[in-house]
């Protein structure tokens, strides 16, 4: 049967009990970025403290998180845990897992970001007598963040779409409940045309808030600090030849 | 021009009794990096209002003993007193210290998501509890002195290398302190600025501020400095007055150096 029926792909796309799915992938995914950002950050400074100890387990979490698959973590999770007497719901099984595993990778993109922060602004905040508090919070934390938006900003397009393994540990996001759409009607590519749409204007509209989060956070230092006039005419050139 | 002076009125209202204590004190003091000495046994006193010059080869510890003073490295052994506080490693005694000079780096280290209006601003008000209006009158105040109130509102970015130079001295100048501490102002300049921001630190100098400059600048040194401290390998070789440095040299380290810097 070579048939493809446009109309019935776009009645899934407005299929609400596909639509709730999309919302539930929304929902996995921000709740992942937002502990995944908070314990990240946690395993970033641990990451970077001067206590082996510490820097030690910040950096196995990270090669363990980042060294075996998510599908794994969340059927260990969801169901090798049950057998010590862990039962978690599936949902919070479905975010344990998201969370623990995009805090590796969120990790190692936090303290690059700090890393690239010249030791400079450090110092001249020290002798400016800045607390430490002041220091990281208007002095390292801005500029390291400039430099986190690109890598995080594909962290976060690929969490998008790796909400999706949660679907096989049942949790009824849009991957999932395409799948039941499917198993009802048959209907394989018109199910998955709706569903690839959604990922597709979820993605992009990352994207766009991406690009503007660059924009926004790179207006003042786009401009580079150092030998402003002699490298002027090079940085127009370059600009020209892109032009 | 304003009629406060740049160096604030400290330099008239220290009591006599206090001027014998000695700006910076250094005694026997050792800086290592793993197994190589960076600052080996140096000792050095600069009086209140003295203005310095350190120079040598690249590599002698000109940057180390600087960034010493105000513990932006630490020391390994040996004394550092700061206007008669002792450098021990304590929080409370690195942050007087701290409080009472000022650095300006080869490199500016402006904070560039900052305007110019607010990297000055932002340490008068953050370890210093200014309000937020006095502290944009106190740093329209130095931007002045530097001659750069029109640039307040941009980005260091969009400035010049010697307009960022002067801004980081405006910078530092906020905190009022007592002692200004320079590595290599000029160094990352083009030649054409050079002169705009050494003009702002003779007439910093002719203020009475106590100042010690890492420096190649020789003209500079000549009119300005009332010692010259030469170093090598970690040691301060050599300490004199431009003049009896320049002309007689003791050690023939610092003539072959003076021959390779004056050509
Ligand atoms: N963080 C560090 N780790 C290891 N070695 C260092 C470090 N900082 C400085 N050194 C070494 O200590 C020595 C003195 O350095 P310093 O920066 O004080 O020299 P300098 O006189 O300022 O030289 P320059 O004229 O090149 O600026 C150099 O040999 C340098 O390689
Ligand atoms: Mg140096």
């Amino acid at each position: 049967m070579s048939h493809f029926s446009p109309t019935a792909a776009v009645s899934y796309f407005f299929n609400y009990f596909l639509m709730k799915g999309v919302l539930v992938t929304i929902g996995l995914t921000v709740a992942a970025v937002v502990g995944g950002l908070v314990l990240g950050m946690g395993i970033a400074l641990l990451r970077m403290s001067s206590n082996p100890v510490l820097a030690g387990a910040a950096r196995f979490y990270i090669w363990f998180f980042r060294g075996t698959p998510l599908l794994i973590q969340l059927v260990v999770i969801y169901s090798g845990l049950p057998q010590l007497g862990i039962k978690f719901s599936v949902i919070t099984c479905a975010l344990v897992g998201l969370i623990l595993n995009e805090a590796a990778y969120l990790a190692e993109i936090v303290r690059s970001g700090f890393m690239a922060v010249s030791a400079g602004q450090r110092e001249a905040a020290w002798a400016l007598s800045l607390s430490p508090w002041v220091t990281f919070r208007r002095v390292t934390l801005p500029q390291a963040f400039r430099l986190m938006i690109p890598p995080l900003g594909n962290s976060i397009n690929s969490l998008l779409k790796a909400t999706s393994l949660a679907s096989v540990i049942s949790v009824e996001e849009l991957m999932r409940r395409s799948d039941m759409l499917m198993q009802e009607h048959f209907q394989i590519l018109e199910v998955y045309a709706a569903a690839t749409a959604y990922y597709l204007i979820l993605t992009s509209v990352w994207d766009a808030v991406q690009r503007r989060l660059e924009k926004h956070f790179g207006r003042s230092s786009a401009v580079k600090t150092r030998r402003v006039a002699a490298s002027a005419p090079v940085a127009q050139a370059s600009v020209e030849a892109r032009a | 021009m304003s009629e406060t002076s740049m160096a604030g009125t400290e330099g008239a209202t220290v009591q006599p009794q206090l001027r014998e204590v000695p700006a910076v004190r250094m005694e026997a003091v050792y800086k290592h990096y793993g197994d190589f000495t960076a600052l080996n046994e140096v000792d050095l006193k600069v009086a209140k209002g003295e203005k310095i010059v350190v120079c040598g080869p690249s590599g002698s510890g000109k940057s180390t003993l600087i960034r010493c003073i105000n513990h932006i490295e630490k020391h390994d052994e040996g004394l550092i007193y700061v206007n008669g506080v002792e450098l021990d490693h304590q929080r409370k005694n690195i942050d007087a210290v701290r409080r009472d000079t000022g650095m300006v780096f080869q490199s500016f280290n402006l904070f560039p998501h900052m305007t110019v209006l607010e990297n000055c601003t932002l340490a008068p008000m953050t370890a210093n509890g200014m309000s937020e209006s006095e502290a944009k009158d106190l740093a329209m105040h130095f931007l002045t002195k530097v001659r750069i109130p029109d640039q307040a509102e941009k980005f260091p970015g969009q400035l010049s290398g010697g307009q960022q130079q002067r801004v980081a001295i405006a910078r530092a100048l906020c905190m009022r302190p007592k002692i200004m501490l320079f590595d290599e102002p000029t160094s990352a300049l083009d030649p054409e600025m050079v002169k705009e921001v050494l003009e702002t630190m003779k007439k910093l100098a002719e203020e009475g501020m106590t100042m010690l400059c890492v420096t190649h600048e020789m003209g500079f040194a000549r009119e300005v400095a009332d010692r010259i401290v030469f170093m090598n390998e970690g040691k301060v070789v050599e300490q004199a007055a431009p003049e009896e440095f320049f002309k007689h040299p003791k050690s023939e380290r610092a003539r072959t150096f003076l021959d390779q810097i004056i050509h």
